[in-house]
């Protein structure tokens, strides 16, 4: 793996080699002593023109157990925040020796960017481009649902996600999280269906591998599992795309009595960080059935996955 | 075609420098092979070819197995001078254009200062003289300062020596319905015509690329076609009901080429053009996220493409104009949201009309004179370009291999921008020569010295 760019990148093997590794990761972690000498003298650069703690955070950690070095550039305090462009510091960073680097950019396409501009060869991590991708999130959601739904099931690892029955809940058009979802969850055999208010589906989501629904209570009944993105408060009012939080929250909300709708097997996921009272309510977020807390752990495992592949995957095979 | 008449007396004002010109076996317009003699500024005689013999002094040009077409115009230039001279100026534009055929080009109003007065269209007018490639018409603002807000003084720059007469805030759209309303029925004084950037601003706020099916997976805002579509819409409705003549910009919608040919129908006074871009490439190739294909407006899909090919040739869209907008490399060499819009085009936009148009049977070169050349020299009121290869008219031409193919390398391009879409493409079609006023400014495909000596006809 050169660059981990998008979900769709990724071939069914792929996805599954990255998810299995990710397992092997994880039974690690449960260990007293979490540090693997992997990736030792190897420089992952965490470079993050966005900010957004819980994923800088849960790739340091994942590198610095892979015993990588890492440098972390982040919004505040560096050269980032003072509009140097996304040219300049990758050419820094070629110059500083990185192995890989992982991207946080407002701008849809930036990891794309710094992968084939022909600025540096250095090998990038997508960790969230704009409202395109967010390939390991998508990846974290389907290892956690990929443990549940074996755990309940059975069976075999690579076939658990085939016709698993998936709905992506909230603001899709904005959603870098629901655009790497449906691409990997496809990959992977489910069946997701979207549900949001039509004025944040993007024109075009017709042609994606996935079905579309405006009525939550109608899909709720038949799914394993319900992701609710987050959404964001300036998309109501002067952004117009719903008329006020209540009304989301009625229509879209996943609150307790939509929980009773779900069957009782089904699982609540969110990305993080929830709007407690507007996409969630606390009921939902703090039902047995909520993953969110494992969903974190788990991004740790995952990304040391890629991080693995990307950086010892090719001396590995 | 007579081959008795007495050759118009060269030595003309402001022309005794140029020895004569004989062109021998181009292809006229693509058809029969013919000597065309030039001098005094003039197509002094034609013959069939191999018939004129050479006068002394005069230069021959061997044009066997050429096409002849006039001079090419082009109604949609960004020259950025004055303000950015770091993307282009008027010598680099100038310099790219009489390299791309072109013998008159329409430099945009959105420099810095705005061309929204008669001293700046002045200039810019000044400048082209003074380069002396192609003969620089100026476009004045429609609104002060581009604003949108009120009339630059439209009459000032129409009687000023640059004579505009197409006015356009190009890069905005005059969305105020009142004030196109106005601009329309003001500039008839004029003989002038509104060329009208058609965005409808809300409906775009942040839009990075069409919306659509592509944009969807890109995660990039979408400027959706009825955002153009409306805009010409009711501007064609405005113009209907003042009974002025409106030119509409860079049409790139299947949508828009509809509203068109209904206006067209109805007999409104409309002309739209075209640009090279929106005839050949489609909104598949920003899946790279590289910035050389973020223009405005933005690449449309392959059915718009088909649509844009048709419009011009039943002649529902009139002209094919470049809208070449050089920006400095670093404009471009970021990350897609922070990259400037807009591609070059004047040294390549006739060979993507060969391409799109000519190689599939949709024009022939006649008709291709008639798209670059007379339609727009007639939008702009250009009463000395566009004319016909005939004698007695002004001697502005181009001479095109056909049979040449070639990819495109923007480093090897006279503008200063880099910023091509083709780069690594394989065009068809070379201008080999590019006459103005019987001066041989493009010879074998290179500038005829860098330094020509002085403008035709300068006081
Ligand atoms: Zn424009």
């Amino acid at each position: 793996m050169r660059h981990l760019l998008s979900a769709a990148d990724l071939s069914r093997e792929d996805a599954l080699e990255l998810l299995d590794v990710a397992e092997e990761m994880a039974a690690t972690q449960a260990r007293e002593i979490k540090k693997l000498p992997t990736l030792r003298g190897r420089t992952v650069v965490n470079l993050f023109f966005e900010d957004s703690t819980r994923t800088r955070i849960s790739f340091e950690a994942a590198a610095k157990r892979l015993s990588a070095d890492v440098i972390t550039f982040s919004a505040k305090g560096s050269s980032v925040s003072k509009g140097e462009s996304l040219k300049d510091t990758a050419l820094t960073l070629q110059a500083m020796g990185a192995d890989a680097v992982v991207l946080r950019h407002s701008a849809s396409g930036a990891a794309h960017r710094l992968a084939h501009a022909g600025w540096s060869g250095v090998g990038v991590l997508n960790a969230g481009d704009g409202t395109h991708e967010h390939p390991t999130q998508a990846l974290l959601d389907a290892f956690t649902l990929r443990r549940r739904l074996a755990e309940r099931a059975g069976g075999d690892p690579a076939r658990v996600l085939e016709g698993a029955r998936v709905a992506v809940v909230g603001d899709v058009l904005h959603s870098r999280v629901a655009r790497s979802n449906v691409l990997l969850l496809e990959t992977l055999g489910a069946d997701v269906v979207l549900v949001a208010p039509p004025t944040l589906l993007p024109v075009g989501v017709g042609t994606w591998p996935c079905r579309t629904s405006w009525d939550l209570d109608a899909v709720l009944p038949d799914v394993d599992a319900v992701m609710v993105l987050r959404v964001q408060r300036e998309r109501m009012g002067g952004g117009g795309f719903f008329p006020s939080a209540q009304e989301y929250t009625r229509r879209f909300g996943l609150d307790g009595r939509r929980l009773r709708l779900l069957p009782d097997h089904a699982l609540v996921m969110h990305p993080g960080p929830m709007n407690r009272g507007l996409e969630i309510s606390a009921e939902a977020a703090d039902s047995p059935r909520s993953t969110i807390v494992e969903q974190v752990a788990n991004g740790v495992a995952v990304r040391m996955a890629a991080l693995y592949l990307l950086l010892a995957g090719e001396d590995a095979a | 075609m007579s081959t008795t008449d007495t050759p118009a007396p060269t030595g003309a004002a402001g022309d005794g420098a140029v020895p004569p010109v004989l062109v021998r076996r181009a292809r006229l317009l693509g058809g029969e092979e013919t000597d065309l003699l030039l001098a005094g500024g003039r197509v002094a005689r034609t013959g069939p070819g191999g018939s004129l013999e050479a006068p002394d002094g005069a230069r021959v040009v061997e044009a066997a197995g050429l096409v002849a077409l006039p001079g090419l115009v082009d109604l949609h230039t960004h020259l950025r001078e004055p303000g950015r001279e770091d993307a282009e100026t008027v010598r680099t534009g100038s310099r790219a254009a009489a390299l791309g055929g072109f013998t008159a080009v329409h430099a945009m109003a959105n420099t810095d200062p705005v061309a929204d007065t008669a001293g700046v269209v002045e200039q810019v007018w000044r400048l082209g003289r003074e380069v002396g490639l192609v003969d620089v018409r100026p476009v004045g603002a429609v609104t002060v300062g581009l604003a949108g807000e009120r009339l630059a003084e439209l009459g000032a720059m129409a009687t000023s020596a640059a004579r505009v007469r197409v006015f356009s805030d190009d890069g905005r759209c005059v969305h105020d319905p009142v004030l196109m309303r106005r601009a329309l029925e003001y500039v008839r004084s004029v003989d002038g015509v509104v060329a009208q950037h058609a965005q409808d601003p809300r409906l775009t706020e942040g839009a990075q690329m069409h919306e659509g099916v592509v944009s969807s997976v890109l995660g990039l805002r979408g400027w959706p076609a009825v955002a153009e579509e409306a805009v010409i819409a009711r501007d064609v409705l405005l113009a209907d009901h003042v009974g002025s003549r409106l030119h509409v910009c860079h049409v790139s919608t299947a949508g828009s080429v509809e509203i068109l040919r209904w206006a067209k129908a109805r007999g409104v006074d409309v002309t739209a053009e075209v640009t090279p871009h929106h005839l050949l490439l489609t909104d598949e190739l920003v899946r790279g996220y590289d910035p050389v294909y973020k223009v405005n407006p933005p690449l449309r899909t392959r059915a718009d493409v088909e649509a844009l090919r048709e419009a011009v040739a039943d002649g529902t869209v009139d002209v094919v104009a470049t809208d070449h907008a050089p920006h400095p490399v670093e404009d471009k060499d970021c990350e897609w949201a922070a990259a400037a819009m807009g591609m070059t085009g004047l040294e390549t936009a006739l060979s993507v009309v060969q391409e799109a148009l000519v190689e599939t049977g949709l024009l022939g070169w006649a008709d291709v004179a008639r798209v670059l050349s007379s339609a727009p020299a007639r939008i702009g009121r250009l009463e000395d370009h566009g004319r016909p290869l005939a004698e007695g008219e002004p001697a502005h031409l181009v001479l095109v291999d056909p049979a040449a193919r070639r990819p495109v390398t923007p480093e090897q391009h006279a503008t200063q921008g880099r910023n091509s879409p083709y780069r690594g493409m394989e065009l068809p079609g070379r201008v080999v020569a590019t006459v103005l006023r019987g001066r041989p400014v493009v010879l074998d495909g290179a500038l005829v010295g860098d330094e020509p000596a002085g403008a035709p006809g300068a006081s």
